[in-house]
């Protein structure tokens, strides 16, 4: 039986699921396609050779990838204290505003300084705004989802005051200023000539933020709690772990990746914050972080997935013209079917857990 | 004797589940107008048995016969259309609707479009005045007693032509005052030519009410017996299939110094009702003070407060010396009391963490496991090994999820993990609950062997054979008051449970 | 000044609150019911979208209108069916909805319209005195759900699901018939606030259109304790907010978008119990 063990080693039977949902939502794709139409296998042909066709391709999609990576990592690491972070969205705008502001007014300091303390900027912003809602939580009982959903609407609103107010650059595109070269994260087009992608040193603070967070959760004491808090609150009580310190703390670390994804946007693949550069990160990371199975190694996988879909998805239209939007509908479907595991389970007919009898 | 035809016959039934085989060819009948009693331990197969009665189980094999035809249950729906309620162990009640709410919800009086409130009031009324139920229509469930709760369950099922009730161990909950009233209650519904099915593992309780008891065990039927002709004793022996003597070897106590001193501790429960009330007592080394009373009656409460997990309203505890009132779980831990939890799933255990990971709950911060914030998982796993094998806690390895174990070795872990610390004082709440034989002497010998050991065991267990077999010392909890303490020797079933039963001086009048 | 306030602003206060009414009340059907609502702006867009097109087909708004019923009872069927027959996470289930709702939508404005931004113009609805014919239907819905839900026996059993469904199952209430029903009403109403947007004011889709608005009234129905009369007041206020803030643009340098904060901030306010404690049926999510 050594197939059983490799394939126990590899966790292979946890790709059973991701691997069925996204199956299920590219024949959901399929059938769209054809209703139009179109050709499926050209289309999705397409859209793999738009992002992986050639080497910039792939730089491309890896940069679609990378604030994924992030926001996928902020809700997952949320969800493994129990917690639904649904405002990623609006912590990484306001860790990208953060990161504006330091990137773009303190001028004169040299790189050693600045770009460190602009990412830090952006973390603490987004620390913040993910605390709240975990101190109401953690203080007055207030169920997250919906509070983190408000915060996201209040940072929509204060990024747009911010950026056509105080913050505007000269102009008429409702940006801010450029940010300061000693700010900025190198994009793979300034150094190499064949390539005009906008892949950044950003997707290193994302996978090297995926290794940080897994060496927390798994290998230290603060990790341990987090993970007892989220699987038994009531018996992590009991073994004498603060639920409520874990639960704001579970929130501040999870906005300060929010931060990252932000601030990568702003000071490494736009140059500067433009407002609605976000089509969704964080809501999309929820789907990362979903298909992922909440840990650092799937939900990179997971992020490479949807940056392919979304990445390939604009090649996919110029030369099908089966529209862009169709990415958006394959995303969708694939987080119906993930959550909705009994569907999958039920089409490629997995063990279920065994009925207990008190 | 005129042959009388059963209302209900369930013949035959069998009922699989994955790992066990619940009801084996299982042969069960209710006479009309009479209370018969279905007893057993936990896992014997009588609520499997009931809840293919009232249809939220198929039988795999068997047949039914209601009135003397053959029916085929499908749904609770299809139960009480043909006359058969269940008053379950959890109520099915909407806290924030009113009493008649609650009673006629699916079964409303319309006028038109409208819900009638005043008819269903007049006909909730009427309906309680004819069983002889006092209560009142217009009160929200959220605001009554547990008792009350449970006649408006019963009313539920008279409200819809129920001439068969499950009554599935109604006395779980209640206070011995109101277990008395619940019998008053019975008595009139079978005078009314109801039948009662009535399912406990309370012998006393069986021997006062019931007319006939049938006893299963292991899923199959031992026996069915006419209360005339039989005794606890022999109904018992029929449940555990032996002589049940209690037969816990323990030498006698040693006990030294005070280590818990609890004074005049008040507290309250989840709903801000005062449940614990002015409770004194304290613990010495070496002896097992065990605390008796039917649940409900401060005991979690009170047991919440001494392991941190609750803050009294006032009152202090002191252990050796020390003042920990209100202290965090953390603190109190740290003061080495160890506390086994009456609900291993809830309390005890992280079900989806390993068995190593358990073993260091509470302990996982400190060396030799953490250096700062880094677990050594080298010496997690020695230490794993280590209690695995001392507390023989049955598992193909420690790195398995605790979710996969069975309940004894779920508890010998918990067990395992609260001991080895060394502790000055354990509390244990109801630390057999659900587990085999095996399995509670194993718990048994622990805690003798540390009160051996020159610690202090604090007891609380609602088996009283359990709280007379370990304890040194008993006290008695009734409605948040500790009503008496009495060296063992001194206590007798009677004594315990008149004190459980609130009579101390004089017996009070039923309200 | 009487040109700023007065007559005007309520009216305007009035249309604005209009669909926030629809979709507030739709949604607190499903969530008494026990299904957590954060749909509804995928729900209501879809109503937006179809209205459209059945009006630019047919000609007919009236007939629009039922294809926003549509538009909103169908992405609600799919989420009831993942969340209650396969129990999906029905936060997740409902983010999902949001995001197929954009997607849809966009796909759709291509395949039938051929362009990317904005549907081409469709008849829109008549106006009735100041207001479209939706904005009398919400203030009617006020009043029928008010009594639907405290004064008749579905009623009773809908606020029994949504806080012991185990209790109703019992008595032979079918629970999950209750919440399909349920969840596809509060898909309906909202699909008609979304044809409210675009062919009762406007007679155009637009991409996205609806901003956030199905998010207004998750936050009105919960700040309105999720009771029609409650709704009502609250997208009265959040509406009045609105056009309040509309008004004072150009007279008083408040920034819009600090205006556009306060029904967010207002509900985290009485959700965290400042402000009188709001509190969701309590088998909601279950």
């Amino acid at each position: 039986m050594d197939i059983m063990k490799i394939i126990r080693a590899l966790r292979l039977k946890e790709l059973v699921l991701p691997l069925g949902a996204i199956f299920l939502g590219l024949l959901v794709g399929a059938i769209m396609i054809l209703w139009i139409g179109k050709n499926p296998l050209f289309a999705y042909a397409s859209l793999f050779y738009g992002a992986f066709g050639d080497l910039n391709s792939i730089a491309n999609t890896l940069a679609r990838a990378t604030p994924l990576i992030l926001t996928g990592l902020a809700v997952a690491f949320a969800f493994r204290c129990g917690l639904f972070n649904i405002g990623v969205e609006g912590q990484l705008l306001v860790g990208g505003l953060s990161a504006a502001y330091v990137g773009t007014v303190l001028n004169g300091l040299p790189l050693i300084v600045h770009l460190p303390l602009t990412i830090l900027s952006a973390m603490v912003a987004s620390a913040i705004w993910a605390a709240i809602p975990g101190i109401l939580k953690a203080k007055r009982g207030v169920h997250e989802v919906i509070n983190t959903i408000m915060m996201n609407f209040i940072a929509y609103a204060l990024v747009a005051f911010v950026i056509t107010g105080p913050l505007k650059a000269p102009g008429q595109i409702p940006k801010s200023a450029d940010i300061l070269e000693t700010a900025q994260l190198i994009r793979l087009s300034e150094f190499a000539q064949w390539s005009t992608s906008r892949l950044n040193t950003g997707i290193l603070i994302a996978l090297l933020a995926c290794i940080v967070i897994y060496y927390l959760l798994w290998k230290t004491t603060i990790g341990y709690e987090i993970r007892a808090v989220g699987l038994n609150p009531f018996a992590a009580e009991y073994g004498g772990i603060s639920v409520n310190r874990n639960i704001i703390l579970a929130m501040v670390i999870s906005g300060m990746i929010a931060g990252l994804a932000g601030a990568e946007r702003v000071i490494g693949f736009h140059g500067s914050f433009i407002l609605g550069f976000s089509p969704g990160y964080g809501f999309e990371g929820i789907a990362v972080a979903l298909l992922g199975k909440n840990h650092p190694v799937g939900v990179i996988l997971a992020a490479i997935l949807f940056g392919t879909l979304s990445s390939g998805g604009r090649w996919m239209a110029f030369n099908t013209g089966v529209p862009t939007e169709l990415v958006t509908v394959l995303q969708a479907v694939i987080i119906f079917f993930v959550a909705a595991e009994q569907i999958v389970a039920w089409f490629f007919r997995s063990k279920k857990k065994t009925r207990q009898v008190t | 004797m005129r042959p009388v035809e059963p209302v209900l016959q369930m013949e035959n039934i069998t009922k699989r589940f994955p790992a066990v085989v619940a009801n084996d060819d299982v042969s069960f009948d209710l006479l009309p107008g009479e209370i018969h009693a279905l007893v057993g331990e936990n896992g014997a197969g009588k609520s499997t048995l009931m809840n293919i009665l009232f249809g939220i189980l198929t039988p795999d094999s068997g047949k039914i016969k209601y009135k003397s035809e053959q029916v085929k249950i499908e749904s609770p729906n299809h139960a009480i259309k043909i006359g058969i309620g269940m008053v379950h162990q959890h109520f099915k009640l909407v806290p924030p609707l009113t009493i008649t709410e609650n009673i006629v919800l699916g079964s409303e009086p319309k006028a038109g479009l409208t819900f009638d409130k005043a008819k269903a009031y007049s006909e909730v009324s009427a309906l309680a005045k004819q069983y002889g139920f006092n209560i009142d229509p217009k009160a929200k469930v959220a605001d009554i007693s547990v008792g009350m709760q449970q006649r408006v369950e019963i009313l539920k099922t008279l409200y819809r032509g129920a001439q068969v009730i499950i009554l599935d161990e109604p006395t779980a909950v209640l206070t011995p005052q109101e277990t008395r009233e619940m019998f008053v209650i019975m008595r009139s519904l079978v005078a009314q030519n109801k039948s009662i099915v009535f399912i406990t593992h309370k012998l006393n309780e069986v021997m006062e009410t019931a007319n006939r008891a049938t006893v299963m065990r292991r899923g199959k039927i031992v026996g069915t017996v006419n209360i005339s002709e039989t005794s606890t004793a022999q109904l018992a022996e029929m449940m555990v299939g032996r002589q049940v003597l209690l037969d816990i070897k323990k030498g006698s106590a040693k006990p030294g110094e005070n280590v818990l001193n609890v004074v005049s501790i008040f507290a309250n429960d989840d709903r801000k009702l005062k449940a614990v009330k002015n409770v004194t007592f304290d613990v010495r080394e070496g002896e097992i003070l065990g605390i008796a009373g039917v649940e409900g009656n401060g005991q979690n409460e009170l047991v919440e407060v001494l392991t941190g997990l609750r803050k009294p309203t006032s009152g202090h505890v002191f252990l050796s010396g020390k003042e920990i009132t209100g202290r965090s779980a953390r603190v109190i831990k740290d003061e080495k009391v160890g506390y086994i939890p009456e609900d291993r799933h809830k309390r005890g255990l992280e079900l989806d963490f390993s068995i190593s990971e358990n073993l260091i709950l509470g302990v996982h911060s400190k060396p030799p496991f953490a250096k700062g914030i880094v677990i050594d998982y080298d010496q997690v796993a020695k230490y794993a090994d280590t209690l695995i094998e001392k507390y023989d806690i049955r598992t193909p390895s420690a790195e398995v999820k605790a979710n996969s174990l069975s309940g004894g070795n779920q508890q010998k872990t918990v067990l395992a993990r609260e001991l080895e610390v060394d502790p000055i004082l354990l509390v244990a709440s109801q630390p057999t609950r659900g587990l085999d034989i095996g399995a509670i002497e194993f718990v048994h010998t622990q805690i003798i062997k540390q009160r051996d050991a020159g610690k202090a065991v604090l007891l609380i267990s609602a088996e009283l054979q359990e709280i007379m077999g370990l304890s040194d010392r008993i006290a008695v909890m009734y409605e948040g008051n500790i009503v008496a303490v009495l060296d063992a020797k001194d206590a007798t079933e009677e004594k315990l449970g008149l004190l459980m039963a609130g009579v101390f001086d004089a017996p009070k009048e039923a309200t | 000044m009487l040109d700023v306030f007065g007559i005007p602003l309520l009216l305007a206060t009035i249309r604005s609150a209009s669909p926030l009414i629809i979709t507030a009340i739709g949604g607190l059907f499903a969530e008494r019911a026990g299904i957590i609502n954060i749909a509804l702006e995928g729900k209501m867009l879809t109503g937006a979208f179809m209205a459209v097109v059945i009006a630019y087909f047919t000609g007919n708004p009236w007939l629009g209108v039922f294809g926003g019923i549509f538009g909103g009872a169908f992405l609600a069927l799919i989420h009831a069916v993942v969340s209650i027959k396969y129990k999906a996470n029905q936060v997740v289930s409902g983010t999902a909805i949001n995001i197929l709702a954009i997607g849809l939508t966009g796909f759709l404005l291509q395949v039938f319209f051929g362009v990317a931004g904005t549907s081409p113009s469709v008849n829109k609805l008549p106006s009735w005195g100041p207001f479209n014919p939706l904005v009398y239907f919400g203030l009617v819905l006020v009043v029928v759900a008010h009594f639907f839900i405290y004064y008749t026996p579905q009623g009773l059993r809908l606020r029994a699901v949504g806080e012991h469904p185990a209790a109703a199952e019992t008595v032979g209430i079918n629970v999950t018939r209750l919440k399909y029903f349920f969840v596809v009403l509060s898909g309906a109403l909202a699909g008609i606030a979304g044809a409210a947007l675009s062919i009762g004011d406007l007679s155009v889709f637009v991409n996205q259109m609806t901003a956030g608005r199905g998010f207004i009234a998750l936050a009105a129905m919960i700040f309105g304790k999720w009771t029609p009369v409650g709704a009502l007041f609250a997208a009265l206020l959040f509406g009045f907010a609105e056009a309040l803030q509309i008004r004072l643009q150009g007279i008083v340098p408040i920034p819009r978008e600090f205006v556009q904060m306060i029904p967010y901030v207002f509900t985290m306010i009485i959700l965290a119990g400042f402000v009188g404690k709001a509190t969701p049926p309590a088998a909601l999510g279950k």
